[in-house]
């Protein structure tokens, strides 16, 4: 076989990453397994920033995928401080019965 | 080749881990699935020569992230399984739906040869261009996006600072009393 | 440079309106009344200055623009000062001022007195730039000002149910003459591009066709027929008495009511140019002359005579001006005006002695309770019925003799005013006799009492201009058809037989008519209250139907009030309530509807929010890469 790995390849599969992460957003309850799945969009966006980054014959991308780290480093750690302090109030970590902003 | 093999097993871990994440029921076994996305991750950072990226990755993701997922886990005890069942109508449907247009879509672009980027995903002129080592990466970074930099370390201030503030907050005297007496 | 100051004329009285309107409870009575009476006897004072030079004669007139209003269509607020303006300013004034100082004494005691007389300025000002106006946008303007006060002050008493549908009343009536009178302008305007005077008059008899020049001349009679109370058109004024009696004077008898036939006087020159519109015009006249005769003479209310005596006058003018005869008609004008009003104020004068007692049924006797009343009032009676020498006999004689001396049409139009007249003594006398002769009918509870100053004075003063008024305009002086001459130069106009035997003979006619009247009244109802019964019934079912004026009322009612209402209910309940209304509120229940069933799209579930964010981003991606972007 002669099949060459090319960041297209890479791409693809972060496609699917990304859509597996929003696919478990809609799907799951808990709030942490939400976030989690977060985290795999941010990854998969990672992975497409290394390999455009790769196609384009940049360090741009890496770049990039530096600070995205970053953000969603800190991004974490304040979503976590929220959900403990949702959890102090109500005992319970599901998102559906946050719903007291409906119409 | 090697990266052939290292693609296709990376791969199928990453996609069995972020699957793992979706389905679990309890949410540790979540909080490990998404551990194996973020070493294989990792992993196809370093065949693609992002070396500094596949450390920092595994350091601060995985490491730092995780762990810190875990730890709220086992604090606010979610660690046991969980109801599955849906409640709101016709979610699980819909979400299929979507994925199912999406999947349509990206095929339909297949079979046109519309995918922009195929051009450009044929391989790298220079594939020591982008050999992301230390050296190579601290020369753009604290020249071009020093300030983008100093940037980054004033949020990771301001989130500490806020998280501190959350985890502080306490409400008055009264309710935390009853909140006591509740448990 | 008088001239500058004409526009003093209107802006006089304005003024005065305006201030007591502001200032004028605080003023208080009488002195809000004699500030009223002040301006408009200074601009009678003006108005007098202003003429001299008509009076010296050979002076042509002057029109003094003050504002382009609309100079695109020859509407501006011009003064058109000639003769005829001139004389209808000074009856206006004169005999307004007159009014005003009656009115301090009659409405002594009146919670609103300031008011009324802002009423009364309003109107002095409203019809002098009626009469005033130098083009017939301003004239149309006055025209309906005067509509207006007059409905202000008919329904003055507006507690009063009866005075708030009279004061209803007369402005619908009026407006549909005002119909008529709006199409007559547009046509006026069709034809001439503008509507001032001075474009339309000199150019009317090459511009216009015999046929326009009739249609304008109809329809400006259909406007002039409703504001002077002519048939069909006349049945606002006797409800019009609702009114206090000093407006009845000014308004329904000397003034307003007059405004029609200075308007046909006016457009003399149109009517001239349409060979059947003058005929109209005197037969209207005529007809409407008898006809309201014979219901005066059942009429029972002291003001409801003089009412109906009103529109029977009025219609001599129109006959008078439909025969081209405009000197005469406006002579009338002036002579109807002094008795009239005499009448009108005497009349007020025995309400207000009589504790506001209108039936006459009920008083009798009062010459001795009110000589001055009683006095004025038989000279006012004696003009009216056309008894030499006082003023009523030359204007009305003049009339009949220009309709004999015009014949054909117009001998059996002679004939009618001749007949007209004998009605007209009988009713007068009647209502003297009623009123002052015989004994007493009244209860023991009413105390009549001659009126103060401020009302015996005017009646006394238009008693004297009824005594000599007439010798303005004898056949041996025509003083005032030299005044008029330079007004009417474009007109032809007619006039009675000449030659002293024709004047003996017509004069002695009219006067034997009138006579007549007088002596058949007298014998009539100078007699025990049971024996009028008896007359009354000579007359059998026709007694009836005068006193309930040939039920025209009733039959308007049945014919066009009742289908009229009829169709303002279904329009308001049966077309605006559930279709236009149903419309908008349905527009209410259909946005809470589809508001009630989107609610649900907000549910608070953030997964639910998910997914949508998921399909609109999806979508719009699908939207971009599949169009190729």
């Amino acid at each position: 076989m002669n099949l060459v790995v090319t960041p297209g390849w890479y791409m693809t599969l972060a496609a699917v990453l990304f859509a597996l992460g929003a696919l478990g957003i809609l799907i799951r309850r808990n709030a942490l397994v939400m976030f989690m799945c977060i985290e795999l969009m941010l990854n998969a966006v990672n992975l497409t920033f290394v390999a455009a980054g790769r196609a384009l014959g940049s360090l741009d991308g890496q770049l990039a995928v530096f600070f995205v780290l970053v953000v969603a480093a800190a991004e974490v750690v304040v979503g976590l401080a929220i959900i403990v302090a949702i959890f102090r109030r109500r005992q319970s970590a599901s998102v559906d019965e946050l719903s007291e902003l409906a119409g | 080749m090697v990266e052939l093999i290292v693609f296709v097993l990376m791969g199928g871990a990453t996609l069995a881990g972020a699957i793992t994440v979706i389905k679990a029921r309890n949410p540790v076994y979540a909080a490990i699935g998404l551990l194996g996305t973020l070493f294989a991750v990792a992993v196809l950072y370093v065949v693609q020569l992002a070396h500094f990226v596949a450390a920092v990755q595994v350091i601060v993701y995985a490491g730092a992230v995780l762990t810190l997922f875990l730890f709220v886990i086992m604090l606010i005890g979610v660690d046991k399984e969980e109801d599955q069942s849906e409640t709101i109508p016709h979610q699980r449907r819909l979400a299929a739906a979507l994925g199912l247009v999406a999947i349509g879509i990206a095929a339909v672009l297949v079979a046109r040869g519309q995918f922009a980027w195929v051009p450009i995903a044929a391989g790298p002129a220079d594939p020591q261009a982008t050999n992301g080592t230390v050296q190579a990466l601290a020369e753009p970074m604290f020249t071009d996006w020093v300030l983008a930099f100093e940037a980054t370390a004033l949020l990771l201030t301001i989130a500490a600072a806020g998280t501190i503030a959350l985890a502080s907050f306490r409400r008055p005297r009264a309710d935390t009393r009853a909140e006591r007496a509740g448990r | 440079m008088i001239t500058e100051l004409l526009w003093l004329l209107i802006a006089l009285p304005l003024a005065s309106a305006v201030f007591l309107h502001f200032v004028g409870r605080r003023i208080g009575e009488p002195r809000a009344g004699y500030l009223a009476t002040l301006a408009v006897g200074g601009s009678f004072a003006l108005g007098l200055g202003a003429a001299l030079p008509f009076f010296r004669g050979g002076a042509h007139g002057v029109t003094v623009t003050i504002w382009e209003w609309m100079p695109a269509i020859g509407a501006s607020f011009e003064i058109s000062w000639d003769p005829l303006s001139a004389l209808m300013t000074l009856i206006i004034t004169g005999v307004g001022a007159l009014i005003h100082l009656y009115a301090v004494g009659y409405m002594h005691g009146e919670e609103r007195f300031s008011r009324f007389f802002v009423y009364l300025n309003l109107f002095v000002a409203s019809m002098l730039t009626l009469v005033l106006a130098g083009n017939f946008a301003m004239l149309f303007l006055g025209w309906e000002l005067v509509g207006l006060c007059s409905f202000l002050l008919i329904s003055f008493y507006w507690t009063r149910p009866s005075a708030n549908a009279a004061g209803k009343k007369a402005f619908i009536v009026n407006r549909i003459g005002d119909l008529g009178f709006l199409v007559g302008l547009m046509l006026i305007f069709t034809s001439f591009s503008t509507l001032s005077y001075a474009g339309v008059f000199e150019r009317a008899s090459a511009v216009l066709s015999p046929g326009a020049a009739t249609a304008i001349s109809l329809l400006i009679l259909v406007g002039a027929a409703g504001k002077s109370a002519q048939i069909p058109l006349y049945v606002w004024l006797p409800d019009a008495m609702e009114g206090p009696t000093p407006v009845s004077a000014l308004i329904h008898a000397a003034t307003m009511v007059t405004a029609g036939v200075y308007v046909i006087a006016r457009c003399a020159v149109i009517f001239e140019l349409s060979p059947i519109a003058g005929p109209v015009v005197a037969t209207v006249g005529a007809a409407t002359a008898l006809w309201a005769a014979t219901i005066a003479l059942a009429q029972r209310d002291i003001k409801r005579v003089l009412a109906y005596s009103t529109i029977s006058q009025l219609g001599y003018m129109f006959l008078a001006v439909g025969a081209a005869g405009h000197v005469a008609g406006v002579f009338h004008l002036m002579t109807h005006a002094f008795f009239k009003a005499l009448l009108f104020l005497g009349a007020g004068s025995v309400i207000h002695g009589m504790d506001n007692e209108q039936d006459m049924e009920k008083m009798g006797g009062l010459r001795k309770a009110m000589p001055i009343t009683a006095a004025t009032m038989l000279v006012g009676t004696v003009a009216i019925s056309g008894i030499p020498p006082l003023a009523g006999f030359w204007s009305k004689d003049e009339i009949l003799g220009v309709a004999f001396a015009r014949g054909g049409w117009f001998s059996l139009l002679w004939i009618v005013g001749l007949v007209t007249a004998l009605v007209t003594a009988f009713y007068m006398t009647r209502q003297f006799v009623l009123v002052f002769l015989g004994q007493p009918r009244w209860d023991g509870e009413v105390h009549p009492h001659e009126s103060p100053r401020t009302m015996t004075v005017p009646l006394l003063a238009l008693a004297g201009l009824s005594l000599v008024g007439g010798l303005f305009n004898t056949p041996f002086r025509t003083a005032l058809e030299h005044f008029l001459e330079p007004s009417f130069e474009l007109v032809e106009l007619a006039h009675p037989p000449a030659g002293l035997g024709m004047f003996v003979l017509l004069a002695g006619l009219s006067t034997m008519a009138g006579l007549a009247g007088v002596a058949a009244a007298f014998l009539a109802y100078n007699r025990p209250a049971e024996l009028w019964a008896r007359f009354e019934a000579a007359f059998g079912r026709l007694w009836g139907l005068w006193s309930r004026g040939y039920r025209v009322d009733d039959v308007y009612g049945a014919t066009l009030v009742k289908p009229g209402l009829r169709l303002a209910e279904d329009a308001a309940f049966r077309f605006d309530l559930p279709v236009i209304d149903g419309a908008v509120n349905g527009i209410g229940r259909l946005v809470r509807a589809v508001a009630a069933r989107s609610r649900g799209v907000q549910s608070g579930f953030v997964r639910s929010y998910g997914v949508l964010f998921a399909a609109g981003t999806i979508a719009v991606i699908a939207w971009m890469t599949l169009r190729g972007a």
